[in-house]
């Protein structure tokens, strides 16, 4: 069994029109045995930018701890929050500091750049950016995550539309993977406010 | 106090202290990732005027395909660009490393960078971690000395050519140039030569496809081609979308409105006694 396939996760983010969504599953497992069903994988970081880890769960948890203390510095130097494009780099280069030691972890970041913009990334577990412009998967459900997302997603979409196609997407790919899935946590960032939605899935 | 100097920003190279628990869980059964490759054919050839660089634009993740359109030649000096093959974040770490190490050796000599400079930095870092970083590199440019052309492998070793493949699709690549290279093409025969080249990995090796980016080199300019060619778009877009016949059932909403940051304004008015 594969380290990743350890924990087991699903990961997703979407852009929208001036907005953008991130969506988890909730369960968190030992190999095959479910320990709990309410388990948190997408971060906040600052009000605009989240931040999903996907892979083995203690890996995701110091990874969270040390960006938020970088974040944490950065803010009280800069006097400013930082801009997601900034943070996606701060986040590979922590990774790719370990090279040959890795975190096992994928993360998926999404935020509100300048003039609310949003932006979405993805890494390896190395620190390899991916930047695309309308999705990224990250976890255990990734192979069915590109299938849903490929066939669902349509660019532009408004905040509403953009909340049911990704959580379409999300409970349709974890519905074909055994290690993630009971439920989902979406997050949907405007540029005026956030709204955190919790999902009822398949209990198996 | 050490256990705080662990966690402050590092001061740079590689840290090694998760390669014990790596191994301890390695031991234990469970299979390392793979990482995020980029399976790839790059090209690089020398014209009259310069130097051509292309490359096709999938990353791939093992069997899946993970970026559909990436980048991979990188920028590492106003005349010199670099194309990448191999795992991702090796090629983009140490071009952008090498990148910045000829932007400060410009500032301390005041001159134009040279594509030998490049290439010495690039194969000393890669000699010294033993072909660890796994990286493969074209590197081409136009200096005060002329065009040069040179690929780079992961041990560290160098080659000078006029023509030069790399990566997964490199063989179907070299198969057009030694076709059809000659010495002293125009930059149109040049850039529908590497265009092609780029095609045949695109279309006959399975670790490359999607687009080709072109980069085209000369004595005082560059011009870089994102996407100069789509040779394969989505074949059936459908017009009406997807349609959702059941609503996702949503247990718990929560809604927390941003609010705005407060303006600080200077030279106000001072506060009464």
């Amino acid at each position: 069994m594969s380290i990743f396939e350890y924990n087991g996760s699903a990961l997703v983010a979407m852009v929208g029109k001036n907005c953008f969504a991130i969506a988890s599953d909730r369960r968190l497992g030992v190999q095959l045995q479910t320990i709990a069903t309410d388990f948190q994988k997408i971060y906040r970081i600052h009000n605009k930018l989240f931040i999903g880890l996907a892979g083995l769960a203690t890996d995701a948890q110091t990874l969270y701890q040390r960006l938020v203390f970088r974040n944490k510095l950065y803010h009280l130097r800069e006097e400013r929050d930082m801009k997601p494009e900034t943070f996606a780099s701060l986040v590979s280069a922590v990774l790719y500091e370990k090279r040959f030691g890795p975190y096992f972890c994928q993360p998926v970041i999404a935020g509100l750049g300048d003039d609310d913009k949003p932006f979405i990334c993805t890494m390896d577990s190395i620190g390899a950016k991916e930047l695309a412009k309308d999705f990224v998967v990250a976890g255990t459900a990734s192979e069915s995550l590109y299938g849903a997302c490929e066939s669902m997603f349509k660019p532009d979409m408004e905040a509403e539309e953009l909340f049911e196609t990704i959580s379409q997407a999300l409970i349709s790919a974890v519905d074909r993977d055994c290690l993630s899935g009971w439920g989902g946590h979406v997050y949907l960032v405007t540029p005026t406010e956030v709204t955190e939605r919790i999902l009822k899935g398949r209990m198996d | 106090m050490s256990r705080f100097e662990e966690s402050a920003p590092a001061r740079g190279g590689f840290s090694f202290d998760l390669c014990k628990r790596n191994e301890m869980l390695m031991q234990k059964g469970l299979k390392p990732s793979s990482y995020l490759k980029t399976g790839t054919t790059i090209v690089g050839l020398v014209f009259q005027d310069g130097v051509i660089l292309g490359a096709d634009t999938r990353a791939t993740e093992g069997p899946i395909v993970a970026d559909k359109n990436c980048e991979k030649i990188h920028y590492m000096a106003p005349n010199i660009y670099c194309c990448g093959a191999g795992t991702a974040a090796d090629t983009e770490a140490v071009t952008d490393m090498v990148s910045s190490q000829l932007k400060l050796h410009r500032f301390h000599t005041g001159r134009e960078s040279r594509v030998v400079t490049a290439l010495t930095l690039l194969k000393s870092h890669l000699f010294s971690y033993q072909g660890h970083v796994s990286a493969a590199l074209v590197l081409g440019g136009v200096d005060v000395t002329g065009p040069h052309l040179h690929t780079i492998y992961p041990h560290g070793s160098t080659d000078t050519l006029p023509f030069a493949t790399m990566g997964s699709g490199s063989l179907a690549a070299m198969a057009i140039f030694e076709s059809k290279y000659r010495e002293g093409l125009t930059r149109d025969e040049g850039v529908k030569l590497v265009a092609e080249a780029i095609c045949s990995g695109i279309f006959n090796d399975l670790g490359s496809g999607s687009n080709v980016d072109v980069c085209v080199i000369t004595k005082g300019n560059r011009e870089y081609l994102r996407n100069y060619m789509l040779p394969n778009p989505r074949t059936y877009v459908s017009e009406k979308g997807y349609s959702f016949s059941k609503k996702t059932e949503v247990l718990l909403t929560k809604i927390t409105p941003l609010r705005e940051l407060v303006e600080v304004i200077e030279g106000g008015d001072a506060m009464e006694e």
